[in-house]
């Protein structure tokens, strides 16, 4: 949780903030969250007031080809921070750095301060970054629950010591398995536990993705194209379980597709293009950015992607004020 | 009639042969490695014949049953550590690879001069060598016992005792297996086999994991060794490739990761390996068969066989006798 004393903003900034909270329908965290990323400058690499996730000079590079070059990036704590751009932009590569899923030609970040560079993915993982997969890894042949239950962190019954002695980790396990039956049923997962994760649809895995990654209490949760392939229907309350996260004081950070998505519940933005940062800010004032619109819509920009209904006009207003500021 | 007798007593006998037990081991050990972590391991007649040279060594130079036991699946730890260190870290056909040449190195330096003093050389330990040990633990005494069709001396190489023995032992292996494949340790396992970046991604070791399940299952297929070489003796060139792929048979053939697949696994697979054998020996010698399937051809008609069977089964029953159909499902992904 962000604290106060951390909050570096002008007083006429805390007022609009007030102003808006009157009438918009958010949380104290949120409007705290959104208060903070006020007061951040809408340029590529802007510095944060609580960066929980910070990358300097990131570059990876494929043969000839360089897939990320980051120069520098910060992550707001106990935000909902989307990376736009592109197919290829390098946003999946970009994950797969933090995460030690890949490693860099060169670049450092770092995690509440602690550098993770160079960091098994095991490891990144044991410290609260948590990352889903752009192409489902659902553990086929193993049941939903015990794909959730694999999830479970300290669970002594996964020493081989102990393992064969089922009185040591029974209870833990029967704790591991509560928790998972109610994540599941948040994720309207909980009737399909017993089948096996292979038999579920696209959608259903992502879910289940999410979800398995939900039990591992991450402090972060870095989500590589959520809602790609998920029954509409359940996308509405997809979007509504991201947000609930926030409210609970994690950090999500995902890649999307979706404009509405992205728009309806992201608190910033990071557009990047052919490896780079090109802009940031807040999704609608990104959205209206034209290096953006060159970049990332190109000649698919329709002006439903302009539609500001899902926000708030109020604060909308004052991004917009703030911008023309700049 | 009588020969039909025959053949069905020799069929029968083979659902307990000790070699049946042996083969039984080895499979449970692999099981672990592929049926339950994925690992492909080529080379587990390379375990096994490491497990009987250290009991058949350990015994020579003076140690004590049980201790040469130990010495046995230390020699199976070690070679997985081995084989493991430089190839876990990899994408899985290194392993592979690594492991069947690994197999054909033990075989080489096994049947090479330089270590003749200790391993034999090419015509291997001689079961006197280091059976005593073995035969003074055996509670049954001298004479001879008969259940049923299967009669044997009660204490000796081809024994009961050898049989109660080779058994007891791979009961014992099962049942600690059993424990710890459906524990959560087991779990993880079995993610690594389904998709290990998923696993690392929850922040387990995967390599850790690995290791563990390949040192496990090479120390059981050393274990394995051990019960081959007690009816019998410890012969180089009788553990090689081969063996491995005799070993892969069996365990998918009983299903893989099952509980109970790789011993059903080995009594099917030898039962029926003599059915055949016995059978076709009995035709050729009593038919005009005789002319093109000659009793000396007998072995390696079967060895084909032997590999058709596989193919087929990998092909129409990958599951294996007891493996799950729903399960299979996804195999494919
Ligand atoms: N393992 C790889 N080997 C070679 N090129 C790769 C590899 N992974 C990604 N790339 C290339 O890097 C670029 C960025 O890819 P990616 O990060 O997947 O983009 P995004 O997720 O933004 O669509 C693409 O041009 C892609 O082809
Ligand atoms: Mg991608």
């Amino acid at each position: 949780m962000p604290t106060d004393e951390s909050i570096t903003t002008t007083p006429e900034s805390v007022a609009d903030t007030a102003a808006a909270a009157a009438v918009a329908p958010v949380t104290t965290h949120h409007q705290q969250v959104l208060a903070k990323l006020a007061t951040v400058d809408h340029v590529p690499g802007a510095a944060k007031p609580d960066a929980i996730i910070t990358a300097d000079h990131v570059t990876r590079r494929f043969g000839g080809m360089t897939a990320v070059d980051v120069d520098h990036l910060e992550v707001q704590e106990g935000a909902i921070t989307a990376l736009i751009g592109p197919n290829g932009a390098g946003k999946t590569t970009f994950f797969n750095l933090l995460t030690g899923f890949d490693r860099p030609n060169q670049g450092s970040w770092t995690f509440q301060g602690r550098s993770l560079s160079g960091k098994s993915a095991a490891a990144v993982a044991k410290i609260g970054v948590v990352r889903t997969f752009q192409l489902t890894k659902a553990l086929s042949r193993l049941t939903v629950l015990q794909n959730m239950l694999l999830a479970s962190t300290h669970n002594p019954g996964e020493n081989l010591w102990l393992s064969w002695l089922p009185f040591t980790w029974q209870k833990h396990e029967k704790a591991a398995t509560e928790k998972a039956m109610e994540i599941l049923a948040r994720f309207k997962l909980d009737t399909k536990a017993s089948d096996f994760a292979g038999s579920l649809s696209g959608g259903q895995r992502k879910l289940l993705e999410m979800a398995r990654a939900l039990m591992t209490d991450p402090t972060v949760i870095m989500l590589d194209e959520p809602m790609a392939g998920v029954n509409p229907a359940l996308v509405q309350s997809l979007l509504g379980h991201i947000q609930a996260l926030r409210d609970e004081g994690m950090t999500v950070l995902f890649v999307e597709h979706d404009m509405h998505a992205v728009r309806h519940i992201s608190d910033w933005v990071v557009v990047m293009a052919e490896g780079r940062i090109v802009a940031e800010g807040p999704p609608a004032s990104v959205m209206r950015d034209q290096a953006v619109v060159d970049a990332y819509l190109g000649a698919h920009h329709d002006t439903d992607l302009g539609d500001d209904s899902l926000l708030d006009p109020k604060i909308l207003a004052r991004l917009e004020a703030e911008e023309e500021k700049r | 009639m009588d020969e039909f007798n025959r053949i069905l007593e020799q069929t029968l006998a083979e659902f307990i042969a000790p070699t049946t037990a042996a083969y039984a081991m080895a499979a449970i050990g692999l099981n672990l490695h592929f049926g339950y972590t994925g690992l492909l391991n080529m080379g587990q007649a390379g375990f096994m014949l490491l497990g009987a040279y250290g009991f058949g060594i350990a015994t020579m130079a003076g140690l004590p049953f049980p201790v040469a036991i130990l010495v046995a699946l230390a020699a199976g730890t070690v070679f997985a550590l081995i084989l493991g260190m430089p190839t876990l870290q990899l994408r899985g056909d290194y392993l592979a690879i690594v492991t069947i040449s690994a197999a054909e190195i033990i075989r080489w330096i096994g049947r090479s001069t330089w270590l003749q003093e200790w391993t034999g050389g090419a015509s291997g330990l001689q079961g006197r060598d280091y059976k005593d040990s073995f035969h003074a633990t055996s509670p049954l005494g001298d004479g001879r016992m008969a259940l049923g069709p299967l009669e044997y001396i009660n204490t000796g190489s081809d024994s009961w005792w050898t049989r109660i023995f080779a058994w007891g032992l791979v009961a014992l292996v099962l049942l600690f297996v059993w424990l710890i494949t459906r524990s959560p340790w087991g779990r993880v396992l079995k993610g690594i086999r389904e998709d290990e970046d998923a696993v690392r991604a929850l922040g387990k070791n995967v390599y850790a994991y690995k290791m563990q399940a390949l040192v496990l299952g090479g120390a059981i297929g050393a274990l394995g060794g051990v019960l081959y070489a007690l009816p019998l003796a410890i012969a180089p060139d009788a553990m090689s490739r081969t063996m491995t792929f005799f070993v892969w048979t069996v365990m998918l053939l009983g299903g893989a990761a099952t509980v109970f697949g790789p011993v059903l696994g080995s009594m099917v697979f030898f039962a029926a390996y003599m059915l055949m054998r016995t059978g076709m020996r009995a035709v050729a010698d009593n038919t005009g068969i005789g002319d093109v399937i000659t009793t000396s051809n007998v072995e390696q008609i079967g060895g084909m066989l032997v590999g058709v069977t596989l193919m087929l089964l990998v092909i129409f029953r990958p599951q294996g006798i007891l493996g799950n159909k729903r399960e299979l499902a996804f195999n494919a992904h």
